[in-house]
């Protein structure tokens, strides 16, 4: 059983972060992006070709994970692969002992800089979470068994599932339902797609509550850590989905230090997040190698990995 | 049913449903349960609502002049007095080899509810 799986289980918070892309160095590189994040965060989501653009892939970065001894959320979307390669992948993953997995659609190829490819979307994030608790089951999707090491009976991996869902993308009213129907095709968490709009995500969660889909369904808002007014441009402007308040560009623009006020926004989605309901964790996204995501947990109160086990320490409140 | 009959009701099919619904011709149709839109204009053909990455007006991640397919197939499905709810169902991924054929010859025959065996939604595991 995965971390990340014992904890939402046990209704412990958790801590996500995304790993940053890499383009290689091996096992030393893992390492580096992982030193200042290591002491709190308990998995880290390898993401694929995100915002269309190629990286080393997800199924490689979680591998790697496991063999420094970090746990892994492997990514995946539908983008780029069918549903054979997608089966495959997850298989792979299966193979290393590589258990979380999260499922996204994936942003369009026009999202990345080699826009002239073909897009796939043999599925759709919806149904890859089927996909993946399908293969659970012991089975590929034609119903053929899955026999690992040549044994006799069908055994399947033991995956948790996860998926994204984007609380301030239109329809809003529709996005609890989308995210319920992500629960029936089988997902245990879902990591928010960042929001700059509070209200939007305590809509979201209140849904969610409310209709009960927050104690099936684990509800990880994300928090994106920037530095400086020309970051929060590039990620309005080149990450699908993300809808930036102006009056926020322009409180880092006027800002005397952009980066503490950056950090300063970011304690207050954090601090506003872990406040509503149903909230079983955060995931961060920092694209920097120093101390952001430390400095935030310390500031909101979230332990390190040690002091959350020992002290059974939550800031979150409980999942129903 | 011959080949050139089956040839000639999909074709009748698709001087239907193409001015109406921009019809993709998939072969195995679901505008009743999507609100009478048709999924396949979405431009990532997503069978189960809309993506991430609709932008805040409302129109398409992929194709900015475009409303999303989906803002429309949640408005009409929650309008119409039947098939309630059938937006909220889980669809299965789509069958590749049925595009291009008639989706009323499937309908008929069954054909276009035909899922791999593995495919089990919602059974425990």
């Amino acid at each position: 059983m995965s971390t990340l799986e014992r904890k939402l289980d046990a209704g412990e918070f958790v801590v996500t972060a995304e790993m940053p892309v890499i383009d290689g160095g091996g096992h030393a590189e893992l390492q580096r992006q992982l030193e200042f994040m290591r002491p709190y965060v308990d998995a880290y989501n390898a993401t694929d070709n995100p915002a269309a653009h190629a990286h080393v892939s997800p199924l490689a970065i979680s591998i790697g994970l496991l063999q420094v001894g970090a746990e892994p959320v492997m990514q995946l979307v539908c983008r780029d692969k069918n549903r054979l390669a997608l089966e495959a992948d997850l298989m792979g993953a299966a193979m290393y002992g590589v258990q979380n997995i999260c499922c996204l659609t994936g942003d369009d190829v026009t999202a990345g800089d080699e826009p002239e490819a073909r897009r796939v979307f043999d599925l759709d994030g919806i149904q890859l979470i089927a996909l993946a608790r399908t293969l659970d089951r012991g089975h590929y999707l034609s119903g053929r068994p899955i026999l690992p090491g040549g044994e006799r009976e069908a055994r399947g991996p033991h995956f948790v599932v996860g998926a994204v869902e984007n609380p301030s993308a239109p329809p809003l009213d529709y996005r609890v339902r989308r995210a319920a129907k992500k629960a029936l095709a089988g997902a245990r968490f879902l990591q928010l797609q960042m929001t700059y709009r509070t209200e939007l995500l305590e809509r979201f969660l209140h849904t969610a509550v409310d209709t009960g889909l927050s104690a099936r369904l684990a509800m990880i808002p994300s928090i994106m850590i920037l530095r400086s007014a020309g970051a929060m441009r590039f990620v309005a402007s080149s990450v699908p989905g993300i809808d930036m308040p102006p009056e926020l560009l322009r409180r880092v623009e006027s800002a005397v230090d952009a980066e503490a006020e950056c950090f300063e926004i970011a304690y207050e989605l954090a601090s506003h997040a872990i406040s509503q309901p149903g909230v079983a964790g955060l995931h961060f996204i920092s694209f920097r190698k120093d101390a952001g995501i430390a400095k935030l947990c310390t500031r909101l109160g979230i332990g390190t990995k040690q002091e959350r086990e020992t002290h059974g320490h939550s800031p979150s409140v409980a999942l129903d | 049913m011959n080949p050139a009959a089956a040839r000639l009701v999909a074709k009748a099919e698709h001087l239907v449903k193409k001015p109406i619904w921009d019809c993709r011709m998939c072969g195995q149709c679901v505008l009743h349960d999507t609100g009478l839109t048709c999924p396949m204009t979405c431009p990532k053909t997503l069978r189960n609502g809309p993506c991430g990455g609709v932008r805040p007006d409302g129109h398409c991640e992929v194709k900015p002049e475009m409303r999303c397919v989906w803002l429309n197939a949640v408005e009409r499905s929650d309008k119409l007095p039947l098939w309630h709810g059938h937006i909220d169902q889980l669809r299965p991924p789509v069958d590749n080899r049925l595009k291009d054929s008639s989706s009323w010859i499937n309908l008929f025959t069954g054909r276009d509810k035909q899922t791999p065996a593995g495919w089990t939604v919602g059974q425990p595991p």
